[in-house]
């Protein structure tokens, strides 16, 4: 068992790497598609890339709660490494979560089981995090929307293969709906639910 | 006695991480207001306490920071916002437009073309464009559910009936992303069309009524209008006195008491680099940086 | 030839030196200290703590004393230093039937247990000025007896035990308090948001809405079961200690209305219930308070809410006095860029008024 002192550390200088990070989230919200580095490090326990520690860390506290995928919630070194750096309570109820955490893309559930927001406040909706295993290279996607100056391409190897057709529930649901923000390692992309995205099928 | 010592950029960080967190959401639904648990800040509510803490949530010691209040780096409340960030985060300050990476404003929009690398944060009064038309919040809220502007039209056609025009010239109603109706702010309606696919992101902020919304770069932004009355923007006809400007926002200037009037460049960034790179007006004698300097009184 | 207005920085230090300068006055008399603020003139300290929300009588006296005795820029300045306090959690609830009375009246009944206590009050006294506290005035010793040791219940709590008022709602087992300045307000608000907004609201702006209510703006029939001010303790469980401890003891003023009763086929009627708590002494804001929370409750209680004072969202959006004063106050910022485009549509309004409206002959002249 680990204990609190051999949890991976969080960021070195708190508020100013929290501020970094925080900008490459924001930019990569504000321009869907466009690939993003996070820069300050900090530990991060298995299963857990050093991208989404780190936002983890600027983004987590007591007021958002957080659902984890079954292989983050089996994973008692991410629970207590999140709980000790974020205090963030773990939920079972993934429609309550203001955050999901999804490691792996095969056990990301249907998206309707997310917090969507209301129509009186659309903002009370779940930001789902996913792992990805690149954000540089593998099928192409042709994203529009705004943040995006025409059309952006992104080029990337995601699990489930069918995610952006899952996110197509975003445009019956609009303004309500569910906000992406894929992790590759330290790169960040983020598809909030007012992108369309088309599969180009390119390699 | 408890002697206060400040975090960087003034915020606590869950103060921070809050805001950051309604940034987002703001950022991801185009025109929506995100309610948020606006703190207190060491400046009057209604002064731009909404823009400072959007401001102190995404400022990093990199940035480059630019204060503006009716156009103008010169302006007593628009200086001593600069001063306060300059103090609790040590960032750099600029008064020019192409250099800043995060700019405050309060009531206009630079004339400069703003670029991807910039942040435009603007401080609101009244977030909610439906406010004079219907004061409860409860409503407003749910008439922002269904997309039901139908009031604002009706307002905005009875003022055709009644002057002829849409009375409406500063905090013009724009619709965002053919969704929300939204209130840009008491800027001019002249500033209105450059918030339309503007290369920077837009952050609006209002702290006494406690929201926060945006507007993403490249996103469509629709000044509200009537097929038969199109929206126009306004702007006296006239050059700039000091740098000859033929298409910026203009002051109205009172010269004496008989009627005297003469109309400069609002935006004081743009007018200087004008008359820097040679540009001159009816009434610009002296060489522009004589003048500033002569000007200085306190 | 034109000169923009410069050197707004400069003007802004000056005048700095000026307002420190006027703060002070004349320095050849002495400079007022926090302890004179703080023991004579202590309702005001009371004031700004209540509606500062932060209770902590030096920096309410410098608070009051760095704004020049402007008691609602004190409040903000308190309300801006308390923003930026670390939180460690909620304190237990008070309990003020343990309090140690200074003050004590009821209007509900002639005697009640524990007495009816006058305590230090304006009440009764005559409002004529008087001149010899100009003067090195040396107040007579207080009149002393041995302290009572009997109990003080709340005559709420009398009235209580007959079923003669309804119960005070009891909130869940560690349900969590709301509190307003860490969470978005959203409406319908309950009532502990509601309080938290009527105890830091402007003691004026409550004092007019619980007047208008006893002029007929949303009537609620109020006696005055009890008014008690004194001292309580403030405990605080801490998570890992397992136990309450205690923090220390504060000045509170507690007002219980008994008001109009309600009942129906299924429930027998019963007195109603507002409440009014502040910091120290002051009874003018916690009876107004108590007046504006039963108005508030008209909703809950089945009443029709027509009146100012029963409308939540016009009540919590208003009583704020650092959110009224900074936005009426803002007024007077420069608004030159939207009046501008403001005078350009008058202008050109008014000149097709004219044209419109300009006698033919001279329409035809024109032409």
């Amino acid at each position: 068992m680990t204990t609190i002192t051999e949890l991976p550390p969080g960021f070195a200088d708190k508020v100013l790497s929290a501020q970094s990070t925080f900008r490459s989230v924001m930019d990569a919200m504000a321009r869907p598609g466009s690939v993003q580095r996070i820069v300050p490090m900090a530990g991060a326990p298995e299963t857990m890339m050093r991208g989404t520690a780190a936002i983890a860390l600027t983004l987590f506290d007591h007021d958002t709660p957080l659902w984890l995928d079954a292989r983050m919630s089996d994973s008692s070194d991410v629970v207590k490494w999140l709980k000790f750096h974020t205090g963030a309570p773990v939920v079972q109820d993934s429609s309550i979560a203001s955050f999901a955490l999804i490691s792996d893309g095969a056990l990301l559930p249907a998206l309707e089981r997310f917090a969507l927001g209301t129509s009186e406040y659309p903002d009370r909706s779940t930001t789902v995090i996913v792992q990805v295993e690149s954000l540089d290279a593998g099928h192409g996607f042709e994203l529009r929307g705004p943040g995006i100056d025409g059309v952006a391409a992104l080029q990337a190897a995601i699990r489930p293969a069918d995610l952006f057709e899952r996110l197509r529930v975003n445009e019956r649901l609009l303004p309500r709906g569910i906000d992406v923000v894929l992790v590759a390692d330290d790169a960040v992309v983020a598809i909030p639910r007012t992108t369309r995205v088309v599969n180009k099928g390119s390699k | 006695m408890n002697a206060p010592a400040y975090n960087f950029a003034y915020l606590d960080e869950q103060t921070k991480r809050m805001i950051r967190r309604a940034i987002l959401k703001a950022i991801a639904i185009p025109g929506y207001q995100v309610p948020f648990a606006g703190r207190e800040m060491p400046m009057p509510y209604g002064w731009g306490t909404g823009g400072v803490q959007v401001t102190a949530a995404i400022l990093g010691p990199q940035d480059v920071l630019k204060v503006i209040d009716q156009g103008s780096d010169d302006t007593t409340n628009a200086i001593s916002i600069r001063k306060f960030f300059a103090k609790t985060a040590g960032v750099a300050t600029t008064t020019s437009t192409d250099e800043a990476t995060v700019i405050q404003t309060r009531h206009r929009i630079p004339e400069t073309a703003l670029h991807e690398k910039q942040v435009l944060v603007y401080q609101v009064p009244i977030p909610e464009p439906l406010r004079f038309l219907e004061p409860r919040e409860t409503e407003t809220r749910r008439m922002h559910a269904l997309a039901e502007y139908g009031l604002m039209h009706v307002k905005l056609y009875e003022d055709i009936a009644r002057f002829g025009h849409i009375a409406t010239a500063y905090a013009y109603p724009v619709k965002v992303n053919a969704r929300y109706v939204m209130d840009p702010s008491p800027t001019p309606k002249f500033d209105n069309p450059k918030m339309d696919n503007c290369p920077a992101l837009q952050l609006f902020g209002a702290g006494r009524e406690k929201r926060i919304y945006a507007i993403p770069p490249y996103t469509q932004v629709v000044s509200l209008d009537f097929e038969d009355h199109p929206f126009e923007p306004y702007r006296f006809n006239a050059p700039c006195a000091l740098c000859g400007a033929e298409n910026s926002y203009l002051d109205e200037i009172v010269t004496d008491d008989k009627g005297g009037r003469m109309f400069v460049c609002s935006d004081t960034d743009y007018c200087e680099g004008r008359q820097a790179a040679g540009h001159h007006g009816s009434l610009s004698a002296a060489p522009y940086k004589e003048r500033a300097q002569r000007g200085s009184h306190g | 030839m034109y000169v923009a207005v410069k050197g707004g920085e400069r003007a802004i230090e000056n005048a700095h030196r000026l307002l420190a300068n006027a703060r002070r006055g004349d320095q050849s008399v002495p400079e007022v200290t926090l302890d004179q603020i703080s023991e004579q003139l202590g309702l005001a300290v009371d004031r700004v703590m209540s509606e500062g929300s932060l209770y902590d009588r030096e920096l309410a006296a410098l608070a009051i004393k760095q704004a020049r005795g402007d008691l609602i820029e004190a409040i903000f300045l308190v309300r801006a230093f308390r923003a930026t306090l670390p939180r460690f959690g909620t304190s237990e609830p008070v309990d003020t039937g343990a309090m140690r009375v200074q003050r004590r009246v009821s209007a509900t009944f002639k005697d009640i247990p524990g007495g009816q206590i006058l305590g230090p009050t304006f009440d009764y006294t005559h409002r004529l000025l008087d001149p010899t506290l100009g003067q090195g005035f040396v107040p007579e010793v207080p009149a002393t007896a041995e302290a009572s040791t009997a109990p003080t219940p709340r005559v709420t709590d009398i009235l209580g035990r007959d079923g003669l008022i309804e119960s005070s709602p009891r909130s869940e087992d560690g349900a969590s308090v709301g509190d307003l300045t860490r969470e978005p307000l959203n409406f319908p608000a309950d009532r502990d948001l509601r309080l938290q907004n009527l105890a830091r609201g402007d003691e004026g702006f409550l004092l007019a809405m619980g007047y208008s209510t006893q002029r007929g703006y949303g009537r609620n029939h109020p006696f005055v079961g009890e008014i008690r001010f004194g001292e309580v303790e403030v405990e605080f469980s801490a998570e890992d200690v397992g136990f309450a401890v205690p923090l220390g003891s504060i000045e509170l003023t507690e007002c219980q209305m008994v008001n109009q009763f309600k009942g129906s086929a299924t429930e027998a009627p019963c007195f109603t219930r507002g409440y009014g708590l502040a910091f120290g002494q002051s009874e003018r804001k916690t009876m107004s308070m108590a007046l504006v929370d039963r108005a508030l409750r008209a909703r809950e209680l089945g009443e029709e809410a027509v009146a100012p004072a029963q409308d939540e969202e016009f009540v919590m959006s208003h009583s704020d006095n650092v959110q009224a004063t900074g936005f009426v106050e803002h007024l007077k910022l420069p608004h030159y860029v939207d009046f501008q485009s403001e005078l350009g549509l008058l202008r050109k309004l008014r000149k097709e008024f004219a044209e419109a409206n300009a006698p033919e002959a001279m329409k035809e002249a024109a032409e």
